[in-house]
């Protein structure tokens, strides 16, 4: 009994322990939490104007002269570019993850998100070529440490390791990724261009995304962002089936000097404001989830120490009762 | 005069939000002045000195570089990947990047990345000068 008892202590010692870490993490979290929201929600609206302007552009563009506004199946059915078919039609994921686990399902969604997008791509494309597409044909560009991990663990292709901590990356460094990927891009490495972020919905719930970036002509089948409609699926719907009889309609922009040069200097930039967006909501969810997830760590350990303090008690009384009765027996014997 | 409503964006929030009178903004071929009832356009911007005249007829002079600008339906709206209002501009910070870059383009032995990469500090620092002089 004795011996049952000292196992009983040790855990409840090593149960608080870690509840005292858990609620650490917790408190940290959430005053990192309070920061991260603040730069998320001073860039939000420049995230949003930035891709409504976009999306108007697309759906009313009608010049494909750019390379950034070009539709993708067009340039591999051109046949002067047969060669460069088989990697038009590949897709390259900016993957937004987190540097640090111990957030809950925050890491595993946004790959999970990825995967099944990828495995729809695949599908399509295998349909399209009649079977010929390879499987797994995507590049990623991981920003932060859990996901360059899994990228590497997964061997899938890996553009760039140089943005692998989150949390220091800055808009300079958005700018950065986002001249390499449009370099990348013009060389025909790929044809599409995709963000795959975790949007910072509410404290409690933040929803792992994926957004088209290039071609424009990917932002057009899209629709516009749906921040805060909570029935996403059905606004979208909506929009979709409200736009095909407008198109024709809002078809004059003027751009100056011309279309594929405004497009040149512009995309660039658009990616790299999208990119910043992008991070800007994910360390925000981030923290969201590392907190939700460590302040249930912190009830479970209560909770658990409750219990374990209960059979602790019950397991010293009985060892008392059966001293007493020991006692007890042995006087009588006397 | 007519107004049209104006909406100033970069990544650190939106900087402003409400109606202008005129919007004169350096764009990547030139100088671009912006009034009430523009068609849609859009351009990129270069960098240079933007000022908007409001509906008061109040002006404000501010350093803007690189972004879009583009009009739809009436709106402006200006993403801007730096602008920065006059009286926000650190003078003292600006000399001292003009400096910086200058001192890194007097050395020898530059590479293209690092001279791109000065010369374009140098640039910035430049236009932050002028538009707070």
């Amino acid at each position: 009994m004795a011996a049952n008892m000292k196992a009983v202590k040790l855990r409840i010692k090593s149960v608080q322990s870690t509840m005292q870490i858990t609620k650490a993490m917790e408190l940290v979290a959430s005053s990192k939490l309070r920061r991260a929201k603040e730069r998320s929600d001073e860039c939000r609206p420049y995230f949003r104007e930035l891709h409504q302007t976009l999306v108007d552009i697309a759906e009313g563009n009608t010049d494909f002269s750019s390379v950034y506004a070009k539709p993708a199946a067009g340039s591999s059915a051109k046949g002067s570019a047969s060669a460069a078919a088989g990697t038009t039609d590949r897709y390259c994921y900016v993957v937004i993850a987190g540097d640090r686990g111990l957030a809950g399902g925050y890491n595993s969604n946004i790959f999970k998100r990825l995967e099944a997008d990828a495995a729809e791509h695949a599908a399509s494309q295998t349909d399209a070529n009649g079977g010929a597409s390879a499987g797994s044909n995507y590049v990623v560009l991981p920003v932060g440490k859990k996901a360059v991990e899994y990228f590497k663990r997964r061997g899938v292709e890996i553009l760039t390791e140089d943005f692998a901590t989150v949390a220091d990356i800055s808009v300079a460094d958005c700018f950065e990724i986002a001249r390499l990927l449009c370099k990348e891009y013009r060389e025909g490495r790929f044809g599409h261009i995709e963000l795959c972020y975790t949007e910072f919905v509410s404290m409690l719930s933040q929803r792992a995304e994926i957004y088209p970036m290039l071609p424009l002509t990917d932002l057009e089948s899209h629709g516009s962002l749906s921040a805060d409609a909570p029935d996403a699926g059905s606004a979208a719907a909506d929009a979709s089936s409200g736009d095909s009889p407008k198109k024709p309609i809002r078809n004059l922009i003027l751009y100056e000097p011309d279309s594929s040069e405004v497009f040149d200097a512009i995309v660039p930039e658009y990616l790299g404001g999208f990119i910043y967006g992008g991070v800007c909501d994910s360390v925000a969810s981030e923290l969201a989830a590392r907190r939700n997830a460590m302040e249930a760590a912190t009830s479970n350990a209560e909770e658990m120490i409750e219990k374990l303090n209960l059979s602790y008690n019950r397991a010293r009384q009985a060892s008392i009762t059966t001293e007493i009765t020991e006692i007890v027996a042995g006087a009588e014997g006397v | 005069m007519s107004s049209f409503p104006l909406r100033i964006g970069t990544p650190d929030g939106l900087l402003f939000e409400g109606d202008a009178e005129r919007l004169v903004c350096r764009t990547i071929t030139g100088d671009l002045a912006v009034l009430a009832g523009h068609c849609n356009f859009c351009t990129a911007i270069g960098m240079g000195e933007a000022h908007v005249v409001f509906e008061d007829g109040t002006t404000r002079y501010a350093a803007c570089i690189g972004g879009m600008l583009s009009v739809m339906d009436g709106t402006c709206r200006v993403l801007a990947t730096t602008w920065e209002w006059k009286e926000d501009i650190d003078k003292d910070r600006a000399e001292e990047a003009k400096k910086r870059a200058e001192e890194r383009l007097s050395r020898q032995g530059l590479t293209d990345q690092e001279y791109a990469n000065a010369t374009a500090k140098l640039h910035r620092a430049l236009v932050r000068l002028s538009v707070k002089q």
